[in-house]
C-alpha cells in the first residue's frame, strides 16, 4: 500500500445538488406557509416572521424591546406563566430581532404542537407590555452592554458598521445606555399594535410535520389582522463616514486588537454577487484561505482571521475580521492588502481552485443535511426575493467560474482604497 | 433509537458504524482517550496543543486540510479535560479519503519544526482572545485552582499559563504522540451514508497495518473529598459584580449524575427555573444567573453563576442564591417540576440527534464512558430519576463545606 498516494475521489463538482422543494400553503389571511416535511427526529421547528426589525423604527431599540418583551406577559398570563408553558413540554420559544424582520421561533416535539400555538398566538395578539417587566428589561439590557464594551470584537463590529452605512441606518446604528433609558412602554404598545397587531408576516415550518398541520396553522393565526409578507420596505439610504481609517484605544491593557477591514457592497440581486462569493472563499472563507494560510498558519499572528459578506437584504459589506496580537495588528493589516494585492495581479491556479470549487459543493451537499438546514435556506431564498434558481445559478457559478473572471472581480472589489480599516485595542 | 455495529481491528481500535441512508455525507470522527487531565501539573495546555499540531501534517501526507477540501470535506477537532475529538464530514462517495488522513496521521505525525513554532504562537492567540482579553475571561482559571487541590481539573485545558504553551518543544511533542496516539487508545466511528462491510474493508486496509502501541494507563490522583468551605475573592477591572459558586457532583457513569443534571435544570434551565424566576425577575437581584455542569467523565462540578444588578451587595446576592438552595433541600420538588425537566431532557435529546456529526460524536464519547449503546438509554436513567432523590442530592451536594466560592468584584 502506498500511503503517499491519495485515493481516487469523484469531484465535488460531479455532484448533483438538489434544493428539497417545499410545501406552500396560505392562511385564510393571506399569510403564506412555506413548509419541509423531513427528517427521521420527532421534532420540528416553526418561524413566524414580521417586518418587524429596526428598520421601521422611529427611536432605536424599540424595535428589538418589543421583540424580546412577546414572552413577558399578556393579560392572561405573566412572564412566569408563558415560559412555563413552553417548558412544561420541553419546547424553546425564542424572539430574536434583526434589521429587517423580527422573528418568534418555536422548537419542540412534534406532538407538542397542538398544545404550544395558542400560546405563540397570545403572544403575538395580547402581549401587555408592563412597565413592570420593561424595567427589569432596561437594567439588564444595560448591564449586559456595559460587559460588551469591554470587548474590543463588539466594540470594533459596531463601529464598523456606523462607518459603512451610517450611525441613523438600520445597518449602522448601534444602541448606548441613553437609547435603553429612553425607552417606555407606549412606544413598544404602538410599535406592537402596527408591526405585529397589523403586521406583515410569513410563516417558516420544517421538521416532522403533523399531517393537520395547514388545519393547526390556520385555526391559530388565519383570523389574525396580520397581512401577507410583500417584500417591500420603505427606503432608508446609507451614509458613509468619509473618513476610512481608525485607530481606538478601548482598554489600555488590551493584549490583542479586534481588526476590521470593510467595503460596501451590493445586494444579492447584483450579478456579482454570487461570484463574489467563490473569490471571498479563496481569501478569507475557510480554514484554507488565503488569509488564514498567511496570517495564521504562516505567521502566527492570531487564532482565526476571516472575511465574509454581510448578511443584508438591501445592500451589504465585504468584512475581513480578526483579533491580532497588539503588537502585530498593523503587520496583519498589510498582509492583508498584500493578499488584495496577488489576487488583484496574479490567476488563481487552477489546483487551487478546483479546490475551493469542491470545498464549497461538499459544503453546500452538508448544509442540505435535515430540514432546519433545508428550510434555512429557503428562507434565505424567500426573505431576499428570490427564486430557487438562485441556489442553482450560485451551484452553476461555483462549478465554472474562471480564474479570469476571479481577477478581474479582485481589480473592481479588493481596492485598498474602498476599505475602511479599524483596530481596537 | 440510535443503530451502531461495533467491531474491533487486531492492533486494538474499536471501530462503530452508524448507517443514515437518508443523507449524501459520511463522518468520519476519531476520539483519543487523552484530555487535559492526562497532563503533568509543569507542562498543561500540551493535549490541546497537539490538537492543532495534528493538523501540521503526517508521516505521508504534507499537508491534511487540502486532500479533504478537495474531496468536498470539512473538518474540526476540539479537547477537553478529558479527551480530544476529531472529526470529518464528507460526500459519502468520497469516504475513503478520510480513512487515508486520519489513519496516516494515526501512524505518525510529520513533526515538522515550523508547525510547532507556528502553532504555539497561534494557541497563545486563542488563550488571549478567550481567556485574558475578554471581561471575566479568567473565572475558571481561578476557580478550578480554588476547587480541586489533587486532580488535574485543577488547569484548564487551554492551559494554566502562556509559558507552558511556549516552551514545549519537539521531543515533547513525539513523546505525547507515543503514549496517546494510537490504536488501543483510539475510538473510530464512521456514520452517514456507509455500509458496515465498506467500513470493515477500509478500515482494515487504512488502520489495520498500525502497530497497536501501548495501551496508556490512568492513574490519576482522585480528588480528596472536600470538609470545609473555600472561598476566593478578586477585584479588577471588570464592570459589574459577579458571583460564582461551585459545588462538586459525581463522575459521568455515576447514576447521581443524572439526579445533579436535573437539578441545573430546576435552577436555571430556563425563564420558567427557580433560579431566574426568583433572583433576576422578582428579587432582582443578578442581571443574569445560570446553573450549569461541564459533564466531565470524573467528578465535575455543579456551578452557579451570575452578575449582580449594580448597587446590590455580593453579600445579600449570595444569601438569596443559597435561600433558594434551602428550599429545594427543605421543600423538594413538585411532580410537574420534576416532570417538566425529564420532557426537556426528551427533547434536548432529539434535538442533539438531528445531524449525523453529533450522532457521531455522541457514539464516540460514550463508547469511551464504557458503552456506546448509552446513546439509547440516557433518557430512561433521566426517567428513573425521582422527586425524592433530588431532595436528597441537593441537601449533599449543596452542603456548606462541599462548597467552592469565587467573590469577583468590580475595581470600577
Amino acid at each position: 500500500m502506498n500511503r503517499t498516494q491519495a485515493p481516487h475521489i469523484k469531484d465535488a463538482v460531479e455532484f448533483d445538488l438538489k434544493l428539497k422543494p417545499y410545501q406552500s400553503f396560505s392562511l385564510d389571511n393571506g399569510v403564506p406557509v412555506y413548509a419541509v416535511d423531513a427528517g427521521a427526529q420527532e421534532v420540528l421547528q416553526l418561524e413566524l416572521v414580521f417586518y418587524a426589525g429596526n428598520w421601521f423604527e422611529q427611536q432605536k431599540s424599540v424595535a428589538s424591546a418589543t421583540n424580546y418583551l412577546l414572552k413577558n406577559g399578556t393579560t392572561t398570563k405573566t412572564a412566569f406563566q408563558l415560559n412555563e408553558e413552553f417548558e412544561y413540554y420541553g419546547a424553546y420559544c425564542n424572539r430574536s430581532c434583526y434589521n429587517e424582520t423580527a422573528v418568534v421561533s418555536l422548537s419542540s416535539l412534534s406532538k407538542h404542537l397542538p398544545a404550544l400555538l395558542p400560546v405563540i398566538r397570545e403572544m403575538i395578539t395580547d402581549s401587555v407590555f408592563s412597565s413592570a417587566e420593561l424595567d427589569i428589561y432596561k437594567q439588564n439590557t444595560k448591564q449586559r452592554l456595559t460587559v460588551n464594551l469591554k470587548k474590543s470584537d463588539f466594540v470594533a463590529a459596531r463601529l464598523s458598521d456606523a462607518y459603512l452605512f451610517g450611525e441613523d441606518h438600520p445597518y449602522g446604528k448601534y444602541t448606548n445606555a441613553a437609547d435603553i433609558d429612553a425607552l417606555d412602554d407606549s412606544l413598544l404598545k404602538e410599535y406592537f399594535r402596527q408591526y405585529y397587531l397589523n403586521g406583515r408576516c410569513v410563516i417558516f415550518v420544517s421538521g416532522k410535520l403533523p399531517a393537520d398541520l395547514q388545519q393547526q396553522l390556520n385555526h391559530s393565526f388565519g383570523d389574525l389582522n396580520i397581512k401577507a409578507f410583500d417584500n417591500k420596505l420603505p427606503v432608508i439610504h446609507a451614509l458613509p463616514a468619509a473618513e476610512k481609517k481608525y485607530r481606538i484605544q478601548n482598554d489600555p491593557d488590551g493584549v490583542q486588537g479586534a481588526i476590521r477591514i470593510a467595503r460596501s457592497f451590493p445586494n444579492r440581486h447584483h450579478p456579482d454577487f454570487m461570484k463574489v462569493m467563490v473569490l471571498n472563499t479563496v481569501l478569507g472563507g475557510f480554514f484554507g484561505s488565503r488569509l488564514m494560510a498567511n496570517i495564521r498558519e504562516d505567521k502566527g499572528y492570531t487564532y482565526g482571521i476571516h472575511s465574509y459578506v454581510q448578511n443584508h437584504i438591501q445592500q451589504s459589506a465585504w468584512v475581513i475580521s480578526t483579533d491580532a496580537g497588539r503588537d502585530v495588528c498593523e503587520a496583519t493589516i498589510e498582509e492583508v492588502y498584500k493578499e488584495m494585492k496577488i489576487l488583484r495581479e496574479e490567476n488563481i491556479e487552477e489546483d487551487e481552485l478546483m479546490l475551493v470549487r469542491n470545498y464549497l459543493v461538499g459544503t453546500i451537499l452538508g448544509d442540505l443535511d435535515g430540514p432546519f438546514h433545508i428550510m434555512g435556506r429557503w428562507k434565505n431564498l424567500v426573505l431576499n426575493n428570490l427564486t430557487e434558481s438562485y441556489f442553482y445559478d450560485s451551484v452553476k457559478t461555483i462549478k465554472t467560474i474562471s480564474a479570469g473572471e476571479l481577477k478581474a472581480l479582485a481589480n473592481k472589489y479588493l481596492v485598498p482604497e474602498d476599505f475602511y480599516e479599524l483596530v481596537v485595542i | 433509537m440510535i443503530q451502531f455495529e461495533r467491531f474491533s481491528l487486531d492492533n486494538g481500535l474499536t471501530v462503530l458504524v452508524h448507517q443514515d441512508k437518508s443523507t449524501p455525507m459520511a463522518v468520519v470522527n476519531v476520539l483519543y482517550d487523552v484530555g487535559a487531565r492526562d497532563e503533568v501539573p509543569d507542562k498543561t495546555g500540551f493535549a490541546h496543543l497537539f490538537e492543532h499540531l495534528m493538523f501540521g501534517g503526517s508521516v505521508n501526507i504534507p499537508v491534511y486540510d487540502e486532500p479533504l477540501q478537495l474531496a468536498g470535506g470539512e473538518n474540526n477537532a476540539f479537547t477537553t479535560n478529558d479527551l480530544t475529538n476529531y472529526y470529518c464530514q464528507l460526500p459519502a462517495e468520497n469516504l475513503e479519503t478520510a480513512f487515508w488522513l486520519e489513519s496516516d496521521r494515526m501512524l505518525s505525525l510529520a513533526f515538522s519544526k515550523k508547525s510547532l513554532e507556528v502553532q504555539r504562537k497561534v494557541v497563545c492567540e486563542e488563550f488571549k482572545e478567550h481567556y485574558i482579553n475578554k471581561p471575566y475571561g479568567d473565572v475558571w482559571h481561578k476557580m478550578r485552582e480554588l476547587a480541586y487541590t489533587t486532580h488535574p481539573y485543577r488547569w484548564m485545558t487551554i492551559g494554566k499559563e502562556l509559558s507552558h504553551v511556549e516552551n514545549a518543544t519537539l521531543d515533547d511533542v513525539k513523546a505525547f504522540f507515543r503514549k496517546h496516539y494510537n490504536p488501543s487508545n483510539a475510538i473510530l466511528v464512521v456514520a452517514g451514508n456507509v455500509t458496515v462491510e465498506e467500513v470493515k474493508r477500509l478500515a482494515e486496509k487504512w488502520f489495520g497495518p498500525i502497530p497497536a502501541g501501548e495501551k496508556y494507563q490512568r492513574n490519576l490522583p482522585p480528588e480528596p473529598k472536600q470538609t470545609e468551605a473555600r472561598s476566593a475573592t478578586v477585584k479588577t477591572n471588570v464592570p459589574l459584580d459577579a458571583l460564582y459558586k461551585c459545588w462538586h457532583i459525581y463522575p459521568r457513569t455515576d447514576m447521581r449524575y443524572y439526579t445533579a443534571d436535573l437539578i441545573t435544570e430546576i435552577l436555571s434551565g430556563g425563564g420558567s427555573s427557580r433560579l431566574y424566576q426568583s433572583l433576576v425577575k422578582e428579587k432582582q437581584l443578578f442581571s443574569n444567573i445560570e446553573c450549569y455542569h461541564l459533564g466531565s467523565t470524573d467528578a465535575g462540578l455543579l456551578t452557579i453563576e451570575g452578575k449582580l444588578v449594580k448597587g446590590v451587595k455580593m453579600e445579600e446576592a449570595e444569601a438569596a442564591v443559597n435561600e433558594e438552595l434551602i428550599k429545594l433541600q427543605q421543600e423538594g420538588i413538585s411532580q410537574r417540576e420534576l416532570d417538566k425537566v425529564k420532557n426537556k431532557t426528551e427533547s434536548m435529546i432529539a434535538f442533539e440527534d438531528m445531524s449525523i456529526s453529533s450522532r457521531a460524536a455522541s457514539l464516540a464519547i460514550y463508547e469511551l464512558l464504557g458503552d456506546a449503546n448509552l446513546i439509547n438509554t440516557e433518557l430512561d436513567r433521566y426517567r428513573a430519576v425521582t422527586a425524592e432523590e433530588i431532595q436528597n442530592e441537593s441537601k449533599i451536594i449543596f452542603d456548606e463545606r462541599n462548597s467552592n466560592t469565587l467573590y469577583y468584584y468590580s475595581n470600577n
